[in-house]
């Protein structure tokens, strides 16, 4: 007799399980690299960032028009050009961050209030240009390469698992670069107290540039590699940003450890919520969620308290 | 203070001549634009007056919109009553979320309200059934009367949107020169002082919070019964970036900035999706050979530019450098 | 019923009224103990001094008898009533005003609404009065009464203290918390400062924090030094400026 009949609710098909588990770990590594940026950019400069998911955009934008472009001038593999967007994006993306800081930002002397508002006219003007230069239409990038992982149930793209790999990888850096090298200090300086970094010779304005060309550069990142699984499109921001604010917050402003656990929570959730039940719901409860933390908990759920 | 109200008069009786010399298009456009500029006065009581930066005003213009179209569509009530449970519905939204949301500060406000207005957002989309998401539906132009009177009519129109903008001027202007109006000042200057002067500040925002919700609630229920249209794009983020546009362009803390930020934006906008966008593509194809697929559709460019640029070079807007150039005693 | 039992009592007094009062007050920020205070009285009617070296805790305590922090530990008192857990504006409303210690009047508003505010704010107390009046009066107190329409930010630095001044008199307290009124002042400015000071403590109870050790001198009646947030010495200003313990902290050095 099967016991699991008594149950008061059907429980999902170990196959679907386990597919909305692959797929939520996917999702948890590149959210959580692009998670990552928005917190580095907010923790060190204490910039709440609006445009950071058009940042995303721009990079899966770039890596369709770079992979494209190699392909029609070597007629390479498919992982030549990828290989290439992996680096020309971010590349590229940061630059433009670094722009926007030293036109922008920095003459608004990071004030908070007009930086939000600034950043939600990048925002529109660089998701306006994309749509300008990239039009309407949502294109596909094809994989650097092309194998199937068998698992009990299903064959499941070998892809997919290399970007949880590449993520935890660029993740790894990232720590390695903040807390074992000199520029890592000289950010955690600058974080820690602005004014008296500048007074100790730490070029500031420098600092912030390439912090939040880093933190563009990320999210950059985290679109190329998400680009042969979702086509690119220039309205493909919003969910991104949504996901990043909500793990950030609920990671604790600032924090990287906790934004990394709240990557991982909200993106596994996120998965499995979104292949098995509806993910509207799912949105909604996590956008209310955002907000009670930050009303009744501000310091997140996850990480140590915020400066 | 007689010279303010011959200021308002002047303006309101200027939109009472203007009705029967504009052309069928600026007399719809200008209906239009006094319900949004009743939104946009009701934005500028909590950001302009108060100093507190909205980033989900959205959902209380949506409350108010649905709060009365819902009404009309699905317990058949008249469009008069629909339009005061409209605004009622938009009252108590910001009592809500005034209490919770006021307990943060700065960035925590706006990304409070950014996430409440989302959650509004995706549940109008959720409740599909009721509210046929972003698709909409329309409240028939037979039963969009109040009184005999034909809301659908455009002279008609014109004038409930005046009416309502008129009623909306005069409270916030009665609002920001009396008592109450000096403590939101004074607050949006140094909340701590205020505090220290024995006022409590979340009172006092709390009311600036839930006029200012009213007030948006009261644009989106007559946006609902004058157009006869209700939709979730209205609950979109960019339904809550615009107010801010407006009041910013027509100048934060003065009592007309709202009127003419939204009818500069508005006109603004409307040209350039019509004219500039067009010909700019055209003219980039013509001249570079570069395709440019979407700049003919990129209107936002406009929303973005004029945020960055305002922020940048002219975070008093309009009115304000008036104020500070010319006119001291403006409103 | 308000505002008239502390009134000229002092002359008359034999033992004081302790009319604020603080016991076991702690305050911690993070692992730093910046206030430790075991036992402070404020009596009505005096001219209290707190001073101290910088760092010593004086903001940081004043800010724990009108409420702009809650203390880790202990209890205050205002006129035998507790009120450690009261928020900020209530205490303003039974009487302690604070004036700050980095100039914070209302930059681009006039003098008249500067000062218009605490009026406001004490005519609704009252359940009535003239605001307009009252605020008048405030500014005319400390000189200013002329320049009402001007805008404050405008105004000289010395102006600016003697606006902070005045909206803390517009709210007619019963006990004004001064917080360093006389840093960045000229001497001409300080000498009218005590006059002024003399002149409002016929009404009120002052409680100064200061740097300036001839306006202590001339003003305080009592002195309490505070040296890494406890009380190291109170007493009369020739009991302090005899004190070696005090000498070695703070006036000496």
């Amino acid at each position: 007799m099967d016991i699991l009949q008594y149950l008061p609710f059907d429980l999902p098909h170990p196959a679907l399980l386990l597919a909305g588990v692959l797929e939520g770990t996917v999702l948890a590594a590149v959210l959580a690299l692009t998670a990552l940026g928005l917190s580095l950019v907010f923790g060190i400069m204490r910039v709440v960032n609006v445009a950071h998911g058009e940042f995303y955009m721009l990079g899966a934008v770039l890596a369709w028009f770079v992979t494209t472009w190699v392909a029609s001038v070597t007629g390479g593999p498919p992982w030549l050009g990828f290989a290439v967007a992996l680096v020309v994006a971010p590349v590229v993306v940061g630059a433009i961050a670094a722009a926007a800081d030293w036109l922008v930002l920095k003459r608004l002397d990071y004030d908070p209030e007009a930086t939000i508002v600034a950043t939600i006219g990048l925002l529109y003007i660089i998701q306006q240009l994309a749509l300008t230069f990239y039009g309407p239409d949502a294109r596909p990038v094809v994989a650097p390469f092309d194998f199937r992982v068998q698992t009990p149930y299903f064959g499941y793209s070998g892809y997919k698992l290399v970007v949880v790999g590449a993520a935890i990888v660029l993740m790894l850096a990232v720590w390695l670069v903040l807390t074992r090298t000199r520029i890592g200090l000289v950010m955690r300086a600058t974080q820690y107290d602005r004014e008296t970094a500048q007074a100790f010779g730490i070029p500031v304005d420098t600092v912030y540039a390439g912090v939040f060309a880093l933190g563009a550069g990320l999210a950059a990142i985290g679109a190329v590699l998400i680009v042969p699984i979702q086509q690119a499109h220039y309205l493909m921001g919003g969910d991104p940003l949504l996901l990043s604010f909500i793990v950030v917050i609920l990671g604790g402003l600032g924090s990287l450890k906790g934004t990394l656990v709240a990557a991982v929570f909200i993106g596994l959730s996120d998965g499995l919520i979104s292949t098995l039940y509806e993910p509207t719901l799912a949105k909604i409860l996590a956008t209310l969620l955002v907000a009670m933390v930050l009303v009744f908990r501000p310091q997140g759920l996850f990480g140590a308290r915020a400066a | 203070m007689t010279r303010s109200i011959l200021l308002h008069g002047l303006v309101l009786a200027a939109l009472v001549a203007l009705e029967p010399v504009l052309s069928e298009y600026h007399h719809g456009n200008l209906a239009r634009i006094m319900v949004l500029a009743v939104y946009a006065v009701g934005y500028n009581m909590l950001f302009g007056y108060t100093g507190l930066l909205s980033l989900g005003h959205a959902m209380f213009f949506a409350a108010g919109m649905y709060g009365c179209a819902l009404l009309v569509r699905l317990a058949e009530w008249g469009v008069g009553p629909a339009f005061a449970a409209g605004v009622v519905c938009a009252l108590a939204a910001g009592v809500v979320v005034g209490f919770l949301a006021l307990r943060t500060i700065g960035v925590g406000f706006m990304i409070v309200t950014l996430m409440f207005a989302e959650a509004a957002h995706l549940g109008i989309l959720y409740y599909n059934d009721y509210t046929r998401g972003d698709e909409g539906f329309t409240i028939p132009q037979a039963i969009r009367t109040v009184a005999g009177l034909d809301l659908s009519d455009t002279t008609t129109r014109y004038f409930a949107a005046l009416a309502l903008f008129a009623a909306a001027l005069i409270a916030s202007a009665a609002v920001v020169q009396s008592r109450t109006g000096r403590v939101l000042v004074a607050i949006r200057e140094n909340e701590d002082r205020v505090r220290m002067l024995g006022f409590d500040p979340f009172r006092y925002k709390l009311f600036a919070l839930v006029f200012s919700a009213t007030m948006a609630g009261a644009a989106g229920a007559a946006y609902a019964v004058l157009f006869g249209y209700a939709g979730a794009s209205f609950a979109e983020v960019q339904y809550s970036i615009l107010p801010l546009l407006w009041v910013l362009l027509g100048g934060p803390g003065t009592t007309l900035g709202p009127l003419l930020g939204t009818v500069l934006m508005f006109y603004l906008i409307d040209y350039a999706s019509g004219t500039i966008m067009p010909g700019l593509a055209a003219l980039v194809e013509a001249q570079t050979g570069i395709a440019a697929p979407g700049l003919a559709s990129a209107w936002l460019l406009m929303v973005g530019l004029a945020l960055v640029l305002l922020v940048l070079f002219a975070p008093r807007g309009l009115l304000g450098v008036v104020r500070a150039r010319m006119v001291p005693w403006l409103p | 019923m308000v505002g008239t039992m502390c009134l000229a009592q002092r002359p008359t007094m034999t033992v004081p009224i302790e009319q604020l009062s603080a016991t076991g007050l702690v305050k911690d920020f993070g692992g730093l103990r910046a206030v430790d205070v075991d036992a402070f009285a404020l009596h009505a009617g005096e001219i209290r001094a707190v001073i101290g070296p910088n760092g010593a805790g004086k903001t940081t305590f004043v800010g724990l008898l009108c409420g702009r922090f809650p203390p880790t530990a202990g209890r205050i008192r205002f006129e035998g009533r507790d009120i450690t857990g009261m928020p900020a504006h209530e205490r303003v409303g039974l009487g302690i005003a604070y004036t700050f210690q980095i100039t914070s009047i209302f930059g681009n508003l006039s003098l008249y609404d500067n000062v218009a505010l605490p009026a406001q704010r004490r005519a609704m107390l009252d359940g009535g009065g003239d605001v307009r009046a009252r605020a008048m009066a405030a500014l005319k107190r400390v000189g200013l009464a002329d320049r009402a329409t001007e805008i404050a930010s405008a105004q000289s630095y010395g102006h600016q203290r003697l606006l902070e001044v005045a909206m803390g008199l517009a709210l007619g307290p019963k006990v004004l918390i001064l917080d360093e009124p006389t840093q960045g002042l000229a001497d001409s400015e300080i000498a009218a400062f005590i006059d002024l000071v003399r002149e409002v403590a016929r009404e009120t109870t002052i409680l100064l924090i200061e740097h300036n050790m001839p306006v202590v001198m001339a003003l305080a009646e009592r002195i309490t030094v505070l040296d890494r947030g406890r009380i190291l010495a109170e007493g009369t200003p020739e009991a302090i400026r005899a004190d070696a313990a005090v000498q070695a902290a703070y006036l000496g050095g």
